[in-house]
């Protein structure tokens, strides 16, 4: 049995996600959990002609839903309204985090977990910290998905370049998933920044970084990214399924991490900048992380990028972390 | 292009054809929202342009389109039928229908909009009055009563594959008009209780979603991927000019004359659901009936008369409009 879970199923995110997740072979049960509708949307999924069984668990019958489960992704929470950044959802997101990681830590503590909810940077040691109380961390297994950073890096830099291919040109995105925080590591790509100017190259990183603020901006009020935001997300949690189910070898994503998943890899990196989690390269393997890549080459302006991401990030990390240790 | 983009089928419909590899251009439409989900998509690093179009830009959504897939409207809540539907979706689809015949009138029409054994004659009704219309190439989506069928069986049997296993479905798309011939999968062995619980299942599959959702809406996700599988079959043979796809599908009889002479002046129906060959031009051959079992026969003759009815609702809706 592969189990999956998502945690926010009757969501703006939660439900094309879940759709895109019925239609994978990898997963034999797909369970949907949020404080409303979920029956509903697993009624409507259900009917869907893959092998999958998909059950619908309302607000108590979170432990049932999340019970030997496999994966859990979750995009549980609010979403950003114009003018607001991920850092102001945390009050509301926070609490939604803890009590999900406390079922997980219940009832799968060995599962794989996803995290979609704002703000990631902060959710993300949030998730860990709690399964530290409960002994069953283990940083292989916690994921916090930036892949929509990388997806719009792709599709923005074909945008300006037409000879890249969006679909095949991955673009290493580092840091972590909010405004200054990202980093795209467009000089790595063949061909590409070479040939733009400065305006276009600091527009291109900024479009990065704010990409979601554009989406926020033309919804009006009526919500943030969601399909594509689900695109990234089935994405992320397949490509990881194939790894940890079907065995694949060699598949990579960019994802924010703990880096004690690859203590030796990220030794320097952590005690040169004080960090415990940044999104990197990652290579998956059957236990999860199998390998974090090390910070690739940067060029001058990537490092002026980095060099303002780290004290952001440092100060997201607290956040997240001390909302579980001062409690 | 989607009209009806922004809504609960919309959305996810969207979603993935904005993963297609024939379309070059997505344009979405819709009375709101339209551009905040066109620049959602947008990022998504496929090769297509997404544009987003309000009320005011019906022309512009439609013009030079290749293709559009209908699911606007409004969806049942519990206790309705489709056939409810009708006063509020009806006004709708007409006003598309003449969108489409001002702005792109060779386009291959795909309706989901409910109730569809209506709403397709409308479009038609509306294309014939600019003289555009083209029978292979209007359809009304039967698709999810196909994939329920395929994964219900499944259910029962599970020997039997619900992703390969096509299962043909004839009539219309509502309740008793919903004929699924079961009889005719390969090696099945139901016993009549779960033929006639099956049947009942499927033809209520609608239903059982609106329950399920207890006032928030009707089948969209499962829509959605009934739509776009669909659709993506359309692209591949008129596009792509793949040869042999078949999928069971609303159509007005004349797409295919010769093919459906018999069946036509013997049941006096001007649309129906069978199985169609899509060709470069749509429709390239209607599939004659399949062998049907006494069982199915008289679902058959329990659809017939209802879709008349159905049909003639959906015609006339325009034809004694245009005679005031």
């Amino acid at each position: 049995m592969v189990k999956v879970v998502v945690c926010g199923a009757a969501g703006g995110i939660g439900q094309p996600l879940s759709l895109l997740l019925k239609q994978s072979d990898l997963i034999t049960d797909l369970a949907l959990y949020d404080v409303v509708n979920a029956p509903g949307v697993a009624a409507d999924l259900s009917h869907i002609n893959t092998k999958s069984k998909v059950t619908g668990h309302g607000k108590d019958d979170m432990d049932a839903a999340l019970k030997d489960a496999h994966t859990v992704v979750i995009p549980a929470g609010v979403p950003r309204k114009p003018g607001m950044t991920r850092d102001d959802l945390f009050k509301i997101n926070a609490g939604i985090i803890a009590t999900l990681a406390e079922g997980v830590a219940k009832n799968c503590p060995g599962a794989f977990v996803l995290v979609i909810s704002n703000p990631v940077n902060s959710t993300v040691p949030i998730v860990a910290e709690v399964l530290k109380k409960h002994g069953v961390f283990n940083p292989k297994k916690v994921f916090g998905i930036s892949t929509l950073d990388v997806v719009r890096s792709s599709r923005f830099v074909s945008e300006v370049n037409p000879s890249v291919d969006p679909k095949t040109t991955r673009v290493t995105v580092v840091g972590g998933h909010s405004g200054v925080t990202i980093v795209p590591i467009l000089s790595k790509i063949p061909d590409f920044v070479e040939g733009l100017s400065k305006e276009q190259l600091d527009a291109l990183t900024h479009r990065i970084q704010y990409g979601g603020d554009e989406v926020v901006k033309a919804k009006d009020g009526a919500g943030s990214a969601t399909l594509s935001m689900a695109y990234a997300g089935a994405r992320f949690a397949l490509t990881l399924l194939e790894a940890t189910v079907a065995e694949k070898t060699g598949l990579i994503e960019s994802s924010y991490v703990n880096l004690d998943a690859d203590v030796e890899s990220t030794a320097s990196f952590k005690a040169k900048h004080g960090l415990d989690y940044f999104a990197l390269d990652v290579e998956f393997g059957k236990e999860g992380v199998k390998h974090i890549l090390p910070l690739p080459q940067v060029s001058a302006y990537e490092q002026t990028l980095l060099d303002a991401a780290y004290p952001e990030l440092k100060a997201n990390i607290t956040k997240g972390a001390s909302f579980v240790t001062s409690a | 292009v989607v009209c009806g983009a922004a809504g609960g089928i919309g959305q996810p419909l969207s979603l993935l054809l904005k993963q297609s590899e024939h379309i070059t251009h997505l344009a979405l439409y819709d009375v709101v929202n339209a551009p905040g989900v066109a620049a959602d998509l947008s990022h998504i690093n496929t090769r297509s342009t997404v544009t987003g179009h309000g009320k005011e830009a019906m022309d512009e959504a439609l013009q030079g389109a290749h293709t559009v897939v209908i699911p606007a409207g409004v969806p049942r809540k519990p206790g309705m039928t489709r056939d409810d539907l009708f006063k509020i979706n009806a006004g709708i689809i007409r006003d598309l229908s003449e969108g489409i015949a001002r702005n792109c009138p060779g386009a291959f029409v795909l309706v989901i909009s409910n109730p569809v054994n209506s709403t397709v004659p409308i479009v038609a009704e509306v294309l014939k009055q600019h003289g555009a219309f083209d029978p292979r190439r209007v359809f009304g989506i039967s698709t999810l009563d196909v994939v329920r069928s395929s994964r219900f069986v499944y259910e029962l049997d599970n020997s039997i594959d619900p992703k390969s296993t096509r299962v043909t479905v004839i009539g219309g798309h509502s309740g008793v008009t919903i004929v699924p011939v079961l009889s005719q999968i390969p090696k099945q062995k139901f016993t009549k209780d779960q033929l006639d619980l099956l049947t009942h299942r499927i033809q209520y599959g609608g239903d059982e979603v609106v329950k399920a959702k207890d006032g928030a809406g009707s089948a969209t996700l499962s829509m959605a991927y009934a739509g776009a599988r669909f659709t993506s079959a359309v692209l591949e043979a008129t596009v792509a000019g793949k040869a042999g796809l078949v999928e069971s599908t609303y159509v007005n009889l004349h797409a295919d004359e010769e093919g459906t002479a018999a069946f036509r002046s013997k049941t006096h129906l001007e649309y129906f659901a069978q199985d169609v060959e899509f060709g470069r031009e749509g429709v390239s051959k209607i599939r004659p009936l399949p062998e049907l079992s006494a069982y199915e026969q008289t679902l058959l003759d329990a659809a017939i008369p209802e879709l008349k009815v159905n049909i003639a609702k959906g015609t006339a809706f325009i034809t004694d409009a245009s005679k005031i």
